[in-house]
């Protein structure tokens, strides 16, 4: 059980959002201030907390591009699927992109057909079975952000050292700096604030983030998952929201320090260079994502592999995850939400993606959480008479 | 978008290592935390350690996630 | 030494001396019954009259067939053994269907066929009929296990998922996810070390314990595939109930725990082989909790929430005063790093 205290503070600093949005709304004559989470996770914590139900209406939740599963274009999941099923191939993915589907069915369907698709918890999980199996050839699957990609560098580092030569990476990474730089590039966009991805920081820190500031005036607080880092976040991003000069600031300090983590942009540094990523529903953004190094090309699946499929299948009808990615709109105000769309029989990435931000507005419905409370209070009254 | 779990160094060997979460042990890469220590609470991401959690920062907050 | 002995070939399944000396072996000396030693195609039960009766079957595939405590053999018959349980049925007999895949070291399958021996004695069962197949190397993985149930419900007993009332106590019997973490581990090779290790147990002892006190207990249901979140919500529907439960009162294990967050899982999803939930008439709940905590499969149990009025729908009321809907699950929960 929760102490009484620490409900009592969540609930002190709830009115404190209360106020601050409802202050800032006020001032701008909007009817909400707009923060985007950026990262998936965060999305995730707001929804199963209970938090994201317990804001005022003053403060609206957007979900960003920030869930690899979301951003992976369905030409890359079928260029994905033509590597698994060359001969004498396995193909090695993190479980989060089992069930993207591409226009031919996911790595899961694919797997069902034949294919030789393995899930791993790590990239050196990865490594490990190319170790054991030399005749075979093991290409890792290499989605990810800023947190994910050195730890895959770290890999193909490992594997050059040993001189293992039946291990390569389809490279997918994403970069978050340039994304919200394309966000923000537009005019419509709305946004007030930015809660900021906690273990993408932990790798970059701080500076990356600088821009959002001090060239589009917009806050940004780099933010834990905890409820309770979410509860401090919030305050904090409102507060800067108030200022007459945006800035960045860190709420989660025992994981982000400003300067990141130095090895693993070295390490970055070291095995790729930047360069233009399709993101799903979005489109082309100039260095957004990672290419290997040329000396590296012995470990790039796209260079040992010769031929792969350059068709990208076109988004499908109707969808507006693109939109609601880049924070322009809600969910529920796509014609598909709920109807066409659902995580049965998912449309767009959004619904996909058990992170995405229809997926998580489906799941954990605002609609009926309030319609819980409802039958809740009466209850409580019923109880008490 | 990333999960990652603070968990305790308990071994170091080279950039490998062994991590407790509150019971469960795990292999964990050390390549990024070169000077990670036995003993160093540690973020770990997909088998790798990102980050060292600096405990002075919030002490009850950081040893109420790794002992739960 | 010819490499194939030790192993089971398909001449174990072709009807003639191997396949009697196979059954011979692995069951009648392990499970000495009337019913099984008469070796006729069916078997004999005997019934009181006017008696209900509970029948059930499942099929058990689970990779790796070993795992930190249990295996397939012990599952099958825990399985089933639950399912009648679950209706309050007490367990006739079972009957077991093995599928062997050619080459299947014969020391591993008597040592599954000896667990399924002690899952039987713990649960106070007999296995009364049984078949052997094996099918070419290749076509299975190891071996997989169909097992059937029959089990007398007490008179005057009915216990359904749709007898849920509003006001009745959400009870579980422990710890929530063990036994779907520890698969997972070894299935997956996650390399997750320490206490993790599966629950499978039979029930039906606690159920007993349950069913003695008054007539309060209204639902049971065993939380296997699809974990606790999927029960309560197969319960809410078919009760046409709200269910609230509080997340800080739903035990999971540290170790747990600690994996599931590592892969992105939700232990409320996460598969159990020996635990269940119960919806309790509020008046008697704590009876019943004292006997569930009497029985060595539930030291642990505790109460979880309560069945309100309301639409139909599970709800969680989470640490910090909020809430959140808990669906059924889509799906197979797969570990992420996202």
């Amino acid at each position: 059980m929760i102490p009484a205290g620490a409900i009592e503070s969540v609930r002190a600093t709830l009115d404190e959002i209360v106020r601050r949005s409802a202050e800032i709304c006020r001032r701008t004559g909007r009817d909400a201030v707009q923060i985007m989470e950026v990262c998936g996770t965060h999305t995730m914590s707001f929804a199963a907390s209970g938090l994201r139900g317990m804001l005022p209406d003053t403060v609206r939740l957007l979900s960003g591009p920030g869930c690899p599963v979301c951003v992976t274009t369905p030409g890359d999941v079928d260029r994905a699927v033509w590597f698994a099923r060359q001969p004498g191939v396995t193909l090695v993915t993190f479980g989060d992109m089992m069930k993207v589907p591409g226009s031919a069915g996911s790595l899961s369907d694919a797997r069902a057909l034949g294919a030789d698709v393995r899930m791993a918890y790590s990239p050196a999980d990865a490594l490990e079975l190319a170790r054991g199996d030399p005749q075979r050839e093991f290409i890792f699957l290499g989605v990810g952000f800023e947190t994910t990609a050195p730890l895959v560098a770290a890999t193909v580092r490992a594997a050059a050292r040993e001189g293992i030569r039946n291990f390569s990476v389809f490279p997918l990474f994403k970069l978050v700096p340039p994304a919200l730089r394309a966000i923000l590039a537009r005019r419509d966009h709305h946004i007030d604030g930015f809660i900021l991805p906690g273990h993408v920081s932990a790798i970059i820190g701080l500076d990356p983030y600088r821009f959002v500031a001090d060239e589009f005036g917009v806050p940004g607080i780099i933010a834990g998952f905890e409820p309770f880092d979410l509860l401090e976040a919030l305050p904090m991003l409102l507060r800067l929201c108030r200022q007459e000069k945006a800035a960045i600031d860190i709420q989660y300090t025992r994981g982000v320090p400003a300067g990141g983590n130095p090895a693993a942009l070295r390490i970055l540094k070291e095995f790729f260079l930047p360069a233009e990523a399709v993101w799903r529903a979005v489109g082309a953004i100039p260095d957004s994502g990672l290419a290997f190094r040329p000396e590296y090309d012995a470990f790039n699946a796209v260079r040992k592999f010769p031929g792969m499929p350059a068709h990208d299948p076109p988004e499908p009808k109707g969808c507006l995850c693109g939109a609601i990615l880049m924070g322009r709109i809600l969910p529920a105000d796509c014609p598909l939400f709920g109807a066409a769309c659902t995580p049965e029989t998912a449309v767009g990435p959004c619904m996909v993606s058990s992170e995405g931000a229809c997926a998580a507005a489906y799941k954990y419905g605002l609609t009926e959480t309030s319609r819980w409370k409802k039958s809740r209070r009466r209850q409580e009254v019923a109880v008490r008479s | 978008m990333c999960l990652a779990i603070p968990g305790r160094i308990i071994e170091r060997t080279g950039t490998m290592g062994r991590a407790d979460f509150g019971g469960l042990v795990r292999a964990v890469a050390l390549d990024l935390l070169p000077d990670a220590e036995v003993g160093d609470v540690v973020l770990i991401h997909a088998g790798f350690a990102i980050q060292t959690v600096d405990l002075s920062m919030e002490p009850e907050i950081a040893e109420r996630l790794i002992a739960r | 030494m010819n490499e194939a002995n030790g192993r089971i070939l398909l001449a174990h399944g072709a009807g003639g001396r191997l396949t009697h000396e196979l059954i011979e072996s692995l069951f009648v000396r392990r499970f000495d019954n009337k019913p099984l030693a008469a070796l006729d195609d069916s078997a004999e039960l005997k019934l009181p009259d006017d008696c209900r009766i509970a029948f059930t079957t499942d099929g058990y595939v689970v990779k790796p067939i070993e795992f930190p405590g249990g295996d397939i053999g012990r599952i099958a018959v825990c399985g089933t053994v639950n399912d009648l349980a679950m209706l309050g049925a007490r367990p006739l007999g079972l009957s077991v269907a093995l599928i062997l895949e050619e080459g299947l070291e014969r020391e591993t399958l008597n040592r599954i066929v000896d667990s399924m021996a002690d899952a039987a004695k713990e649960a106070g069962v007999e296995l009364v009929t049984g078949d052997t197949k094996v099918v070419e190397r290749g076509a299975a993985s190891g071996l997989y296990i169909v097992t059937s149930g029959v089990g007398m419900i007490p008179y005057g007993l009915s216990l359904s998922g749709r007898n849920a009332r509003v006001g009745d106590a959400v009870l579980v019997s422990g710890t929530l996810g063990d036994h779907g973490i520890t698969v997972m581990n070894a299935r997956e090779g996650l390399g997750f070390e320490g206490d993790l290790r599966s629950d499978a147990a039979p029930l039906n002892g606690l159920v007993e314990n349950m069913l003695s006190v008054h007539s309060s207990v209204r639902v049971l249901r065993d939380l296997t595939r699809g974990g606790l979140a999927t029960a309560l919500n197969e319960i809410s529907r078919a009760s046409g109930v709200l269910i609230e439960i509080e997340e800080t009162a739903v035990p999971v294990r540290n170790s747990v725990l600690a994996g599931c967050q590592m892969l992105g899982l939700d232990p409320l999803y996460v598969a159990n082989e020996g635990k269940l939930v119960a919806m309790v008439d509020e008046t008697y709940a704590s009876g019943v909790l004292r006997a569930m905590r009497d029985h060595p499969r539930g030291r642990e149990a505790v109460r979880i929430g309560t069945v309100l009025k309301g639409e139909a729908g599970v709800v969680m009321r989470t640490p910090i005063g909020g809430a959140r809907r808990l669906l059924m699950l889509d799906g197979d929960p797969l570990p992420r790093i996202c």
